[in-house]
């Protein structure tokens, strides 16, 4: 049977406040689904309004094409593991695991049989009877998983479970936890403000700011192709040229930065821009090359601010004066041109560009294919 | 906490406070206990086993120590058992017990309303309505109640006003007015406790039992009550002994037939000027407390340490 989540316009609103607005997407059975947007955005009311602590004030959640309006949290096919997990620090590790079943009276054999499954389904085999308090935070973590599994929820909603995690830990819960959902085979609802989590893991991500679903796709497409100035600037480095569109050729549009370059780029989603309108361009730190000096599209002279070396990446900070064949030409010392930012470049250190001094002059570029025009809106803040 | 720990904890404070402070607050305390508690409680103990001799006596080759006080109240003098005393002192306890447990179950939802079910202000709001009728004295609060319950009172207009009873019911003499007495006025004894340990359980626990399919009482049951425990078990001992050892409720609430064993007590020490007797009847019931509250505590598994939480 399907068990398709489907959130219908639901707005949620705390008084005035609105956490979440007019949510309208569906999450397909066995997917594993992130929302990912900064703190405060509302992710946890909605996964709250999912599991059903919450109602929406307005629209409808459907589960399995079912309304939950009216449905309580210990009714619907979902199981929450919640920020701080909350384990019952009074109940052994295996009694924790067992309670969704000793709730459905379920016999105490058969109960410490099935505790003892899933310990092994989260390899931790011999921390049955141990107090919560006694394991360890990756340890713990998995038993929450664990306790949300024995209820058989068709859904698992999981609230930033990794956030309380030291790095290195985090990093391998990731595949773990990524492993189980292919093991059991179930619905994972995710929310973090970690994108490095939400792209590594989901099927699908919808990237939330103020309550609002600002783009909803596979993880690639969320970085490739955003869809707003908001998700461009918080999935991930990007530089930001604040501009204003002086031609276009279908998608291929042609803008002045702020800072008096020309450049070509295209419009996401086939938008149609008129001369003259605001708009903001994002190239990503990889995308820009160094290129010959000569004339061209998108061909940049700047100059090195700074170089930050990060073993297998080298990040260069450049200043940009302008383009190479028009107007300006390599900028002053201390000159900066992108909307007040220096214009940042990732190489793979693989040997190709020779060492940068500072103040070096040089030529960068970027394929108008991969800068993104979109029309002026909020960043993320940094 | 071991010995060793109160030296520790002693030597800590000397070292923050300094000697004279350290010396001050030692020496008050140490004083405090001996003086107003230890040693009256002991005079009293031993007073229990003397003979109710004239001043002039006391001292004297006449004051020896018997067992005649304890005898008196087991024993009726006629070789049978003193049935009647002892039935006091049985029913005063049980009555104690069924006022604990009526304010247990009056207060654990309170408590738990207060810690979790209301925001701030309201719940400050709901304080303040449970302290306030305090500040009225005991005497005036239980007569109060018997304005209330009288066969002329309150409640019985209302009732008899609604057509829910046809003559007028003598509550009093029911002791309905002396087992609400007793209950009001120990409920801040019950309800804070429980308000202390219950607010320190997190939220989110409640939410995933709920979560897990719990259905409400199994939430109350295997989440909040294990944390509420040690509140309830010192709210309970107090709302117990106190409630044992009240005095003005029965005397002004009480109706005709159910005397206290306090007013037994209080009968031996005024009107029947027994000091000595007085004494033995006042250690049984001590001593009945304590037991009541062992057993209770060893049948619930609560240790003693649990209580000081
Ligand atoms: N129970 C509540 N009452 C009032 N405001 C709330 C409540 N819960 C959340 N909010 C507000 O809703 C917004 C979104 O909160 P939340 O969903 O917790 O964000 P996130 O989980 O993305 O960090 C925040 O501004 C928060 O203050
Ligand atoms: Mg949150």
């Amino acid at each position: 049977m399907s068990r398709d989540v489907t959130l219908e316009h639901v707005t949620i609103r705390f008084g005035s406040h609105t956490a979440v607005d007019d949510a309208h997407l569906t999450i397909r059975s066995g997917e594993f689904f992130s929302f990912l947007g900064p703190s405060g955005c509302g992710k946890t009311t909605l996964l709250r309004c999912v599991s059903g602590f919450l109602e929406p004030t307005e629209g409808r959640v459907l589960i399995g094409g079912e309304d939950m309006r009216g449905v309580g949290p210990n009714r619907r096919p979902t199981a929450l593991i919640f920020q701080n997990l909350a384990l019952f620090p009074l109940m052994s590790v295996a009694e924790n695991i067992a309670f969704a079943l000793e709730v459905r009276g379920v016999g105490r054999q058969a109960r410490r049989k099935r505790a003892v499954e899933l310990l092994e389904l989260i390899a931790l085999p011999h921390v049955g009877d141990k107090k919560v308090y006694e394991l360890s935070g990756g340890q713990r973590q998995r038993v929450a998983i664990a306790r949300a599994l024995a209820a058989e929820p068709q859904i698992l909603l999981l609230d930033e479970p990794l956030s309380a995690l030291d790095l290195k830990l985090r990093q391998h819960m990731r595949s773990e936890l990524r492993a189980i959902q292919r093991r059991v085979g179930l619905t994972f609802i995710y929310i973090t403000h970690d994108q490095g989590e939400a792209l590594t893991m989901s099927d699908r991500v919808a990237v939330m700011s103020e309550g609002r679903i600002e783009q909803v796709d596979e993880p690639l497409a969320v970085y490739d192709h955003p869809k707003t100035s908001f998700v461009a600037s918080f999935v991930g480095e990007t530089n930001v040229l604040p501009a204003t569109v002086t031609g276009r050729d279908g998608t291929d549009v042609t803008l002045q930065t702020d800072g008096g370059l020309i450049v070509q780029g295209f419009a996401v989603g086939r938008r149609q821009y008129r001369a003259g309108e605001r708009c903001q361009v994002f190239v990503r730190p990889e995308q820009i090359k160094v290129a010959p000096p000569e004339p061209g599209p998108n061909r940049l002279a700047a100059r090195v601010l700074a170089e930050e070396f990060e073993g297998n990446l080298r990040h260069v900070s450049l200043a940009v004066g302008g383009s190479v064949g028009g107007s300006g030409g390599a900028p002053a010392v201390g000159a900066l041109a992108v909307g007040g930012q220096p214009l940042r470049m990732s190489v793979v250190n693989d040997g190709s560009l020779p060492p940068l001094q500072p103040d070096a002059a040089l030529t960068v570029t970027f394929d108008p294919s991969v800068a993104s025009v979109l029309p002026e809106g909020p960043l993320a803040r940094a | 906490m071991s010995p060793n720990g109160i030296r520790v904890a002693f030597s800590r404070f000397f070292h923050r406070w300094g000697p004279g402070v350290g010396i001050f607050v030692t020496g008050s305390v140490a004083l405090w206990i001996v003086l107003l508690i230890v040693l009256p409680q002991l005079a009293m103990f031993d007073a229990s086993f003397r003979f109710n001799l004239p001043p002039a006596e006391i001292g004297g080759p006449r004051d020896l120590h018997t067992l005649s006080n304890y005898a008196a109240l087991l024993l009726d003098g006629r070789g049978g058992i003193n049935w009647l005393d002892l039935g006091v002192l049985g029913r005063t306890i049980l009555a104690a017990v069924f006022v604990t447990i009526l304010d247990l179950l009056l207060c654990y939802p309170i408590a738990f309303v207060l810690a979790h079910g209301t925001s701030g202000g309201r719940a400050r709001l709901m304080v303040l309505g449970l302290i306030v009728p305090f500040w009225v004295n005991e005497i005036l609060r239980a007569f109060a109640f018997r304005i209330i319950f009288g066969s002329s009172g309150v409640l019985n207009a209302v009732g008899l006003g609604l057509g829910l009873w046809a003559a007028p019911v003598d509550f009093i003499r029911q002791d309905v007015a002396l087992y609400a007495g007793l209950t009001y006025t120990y409920l801040l004894l019950m309800i804070f406790p429980i308000y202390n340990a219950v607010e320190a359980l997190d939220r989110n626990q409640i939410e995933a039992a709920r979560d897990l399919g719990s259905p409400w009482w199994r939430v109350h049951w295997r989440i909040v009550i294990p944390v509420a425990k040690p509140g309830i078990a010192s709210g309970a001992t107090m709302v117990f002994m106190l409630t044992a050892g009240a005095l003005a409720a029965p005397q002004i609430l009480g109706g005709p037939s159910s005397l206290w064993f306090t007013q037994l007590i209080y009968q031996w020490f005024n009107e029947g000027g027994n000091w000595p007797r007085g004494s033995a009847y006042a250690v049984v019931l001590l001593l009945a407390c304590i037991l009541v509250t062992l057993l209770a505590m060893r049948v619930f598994k609560v240790r003693i340490g649990e209580i000081g939480r």
